[in-house]
């Protein structure tokens, strides 16, 4: 069972975070006999605690700890304290994904040489290949239970994605299906299947969907070599004279600190939290913060280029009925510069609820053009457009000068401007996803703003060089080799598809490599 | 506290009834009532007794924030639910009562003789209303409303929208792909 460990016990992994990055890493550490102690900031709900209304499901899962923005994006003036839209609680940001489990493309990898150098923004390959990454995304998928992928169906059609299907053919697009879901669309590895209950967001109550909450801790922790700390919010790494990692310094339920001993440190705060962590742990050695002799740490933040597109219709659609995001168009997805813009974009299904639909289909609008959208909720369908984003060295996490949290941490502040691609991208999104509506006979469109991320991504980059980025291909600091990023900012740019099925193959993969450095006695 | 309350229509509660005391809801004819601490719809049979705020501010609050959001098939009393937490705020904080307060009489004084309410069409008071708009008295007002209208679960059902759902088993066979017309 669950082994607690010493504070002191300086043999363990601590990993700091319990998402898909993190969860996973521990739970695939753990199966292979090496312990850890994972520290989650949040508290630990399990999945029949999960609450079907979307304020009360926010305020038991959202991570709403004070953050300021900066920066033209819209997020910025909209909600100035809620850059993103993730979770703080065990099981991270996999209890709130929708569920859509994507493999970027070959390209995607390869973005300076596929793309060229763009002005204002700081693309660079990946150290590693879809080749390279390929075997591990089939053990994600696996892990997953991804739908469609292997010999597992796919999840059926709701009424949202029989709009957005009918939508495709009149448009002539050639992929669109339910989705690769993480999903059941049967019972797979103790999971229920999907009862179409539509609150995706909100955490599955049935545990259909995949999260590390109910599928990796569980078992990384009947091994007896993962323990979770819920309530410990990581505020600093220490390290000692020779320049490796030594332990963690946290905040505990009461508000007291402690540290954990490490051998090994894995941060994986998603990518607002772990490049915070890393530049608060500042010291004399390391003046700039930890791993960032290259400077990059919180740079290159990304957000992917989303949007979303709502129709109307004269008869009813229902569309929060059922799996939220079951649902995709990939035709878009491919790098084609003669829309306009470089990379591309996905189109999925989308709904929210009449609550989280008020306050997010126009902030701050009113007056009837905003209530008569609302007057016909019930005959709308939605559409979320995700897509590659242009990493910027100007988009980043920094470190609040003055404002500081409830344990004296200073709050990230997050700062994002959109690249002129990324704008063309979406005005191209918009174009095509209201035609498809109008297709089916919509009376009117609504080219809906970016809701707060869910997607960050970047800011601990992944670099051949140590010049370019934070980590090795392992996601290893270049600086620090007993430390390491599990998450999503390790990503060297964003890709269209959504991450977590690659932050998943990542984390499968840097397990087999910490262990193989461990048993080597290189780390 | 400001508690809404079902109450008994006004011909049968008598309350004394002044001319000043009486404010005429803009537009589709419908009254709203100041009687004592509280604001009243007689039609509707329900009312809002008010313990910080002027029953008078109160009853253009109502109205002002069925201009913000207007939704002809909702009601009066859930705007005034909605409307009410300001209520309960300027209880705690003067300076939110004085806000409030203050908000309300300068949006009086730009409606001209007769008041905000006073305007008989919407977007006349709309129109008011476009003039403020930055000012933090409205984004206070219009904020509040997002949450305060659009997560009474009362609601839901005049714009379509069921709710929970996982304690009826999902939509599996409760309709999740019954779309019939495409």
């Amino acid at each position: 069972m669950a082994a607690p460990f010493d504070l002191n016990n300086d043999g363990v992994v601590v990993i700091i975070g319990s998402g898909a990055g993190g969860g996973t890493l521990g739970n695939e550490l753990a199966q292979k006999g090496i312990d850890v102690v994972m520290l989650e900031a949040g508290a630990r709900h399990e999945y029949e605690d999960f609450i079907n209304d979307e304020w009360d499901s926010f305020a038991q899962l959202a991570w709403t700890d004070k953050r300021t923005t900066s920066g033209d994006w819209r997020v910025a003036k909209d909600f100035p304290n809620l850059p993103a839209w993730i979770v703080k609680a065990v099981g991270g940001s996999t209890t709130h994904w929708a569920g859509a489990s994507l493999r970027f493309q070959e390209h995607e990898f390869k973005t300076l040489s596929t793309y060229g150098k763009l002005e204002g923004a700081n693309l660079l390959d990946w150290p590693i290949t879809l080749a390279e990454l390929e075997p591990y995304y089939a053990k994600a998928e696996d892990k997953l239970g991804v739908t469609l992928t292997s010999n597992i169906p796919g999840l059926p059609g709701n009424n949202n994605f029989k709009v957005m299907k009918a939508g495709a053919d009149m448009l002539g697009y050639r992929e669109c299906h339910t989705g690769r879901m993480a999903i059941n669309s049967e019972p797979r590895d103790d999971r229920n299947a999907c009862q179409q209950t539509g609150f995706c967001f909100q955490g599955c109550k049935w545990g259909a969907k995949w999260s590390t909450l109910y599928s990796e801790i569980p078992k990384g922790e009947a091994t007896g070599h993962l323990e979770v700390r819920p309530n410990a919010m990581a505020i600093k790494i220490n390290h000692d004279a020779s320049g490796k990692v030594t332990g963690v310094v946290y905040a505990d339920k009461d508000g007291r600190l402690r540290e954990q001993k490490a051998r090994i440190v894995a941060v994986a705060g998603n990518s607002i939290e772990s490049p915070r962590l890393l530049l608060n742990s500042a010291s004399s050695q390391f003046p700039d913060g930890l791993a960032n002799s290259s400077g990059q740490v919180g740079k290159n933040y990304m957000r992917h280029t989303t949007g979303s597109v709502y129709g109307i219709f004269d008869k009813p659609v229902h569309m929060y009925r059922g799996t939220t995001m079951a649902g995709i168009i990939r035709d878009e997805a491919r790098n084609d510069p003669s829309r306009g813009f470089v990379g591309g974009y996905e189109l999925e299904t989308l709904s929210l609820g009449l609550p989280f639909m008020a306050a997010f289909l126009n902030p701050g609008g009113w007056g009837r053009s905003f209530t008569t959208a609302l007057d016909h909720y019930d005959h709308m369908a939605g559409m979320w457009i995700v897509g590659e984003d242009m990493p910027r060295q100007e988009n980043r996490i920094t470190l609040h000068a003055d404002i500081k949290d409830a344990h004296g941490m200073p709050v990230a502040d997050v700062h994002f401007d959109d690249h002129a691609n990324d704008t063309a991208m979406r005005n191209h999104a918009y174009k095509q996803g209201s035609a498809l509506y109008e297709a089916v006979g919509a009376t009117r469109t609504f080219p809906t703003p970016p809701y707060p991320s869910t997607h960050n991504l970047g800011t601990n980059r992944m670099s051949e060089k140590a010049a370019d980025g934070v980590v090795n291909k392992h996601g290893q600091a270049h600086d620090i080799k007993n430390l390491f990023v599990s998450d999503g900012s390790q990503f060297t740019t964003g890709g269209a598809e959504n991450p977590t099925l690659t932050i998943v193959s990542l984390a499968i993969r840097q397990a087999e490599y910490i262990a193989g450095q461990m048993s080597a006695k290189s780390i | 506290m400001v508690t809404i309350y079902e109450s008994k229509p006004v011909h049968e509660t008598k309350p004394v009834l002044s001319r000043r005391e009486l404010l005429k809801r803009g537009g589709v004819g419908a009254l709203l009532v100041i009687s004592g601490s509280a604001v009243i719809s007689p039609e509707h049979a329900w009312g809002l007794e008010t313990s910080a705020l002027k029953p008078e501010t109160m009853a253009t609050l109502i109205q002002m924030a069925r201009d913000i959001y207007p939704h002809d098939q909702v009601p009066d009393k859930y705007y005034a639910i909605a409307v009410k937490a300001h209520d309960e705020q300027a209880g705690k904080d003067p300076a939110h009562k004085d806000l409030i307060e203050k908000g309300i009489a300068d949006l009086d004084l730009k409606s001209g003789k007769d008041g905000y309410t006073g305007l008989g069409w919407e977007e006349q008071r709309v129109a008011v209303l476009r003039d403020i708009e930055d000012t933090p008295f409205f984004q206070a007002v219009r904020g509040g409303l997002v949450v305060g209208l659009y997560n009474q679960k009362e609601v839901w059902p005049i714009f379509g929208y069921e709710g929970e759902s996982y304690s009826k088993g999902g939509y599996m066979a409760r309709g999740f792909d019954d779309i019939e017309w495409l």
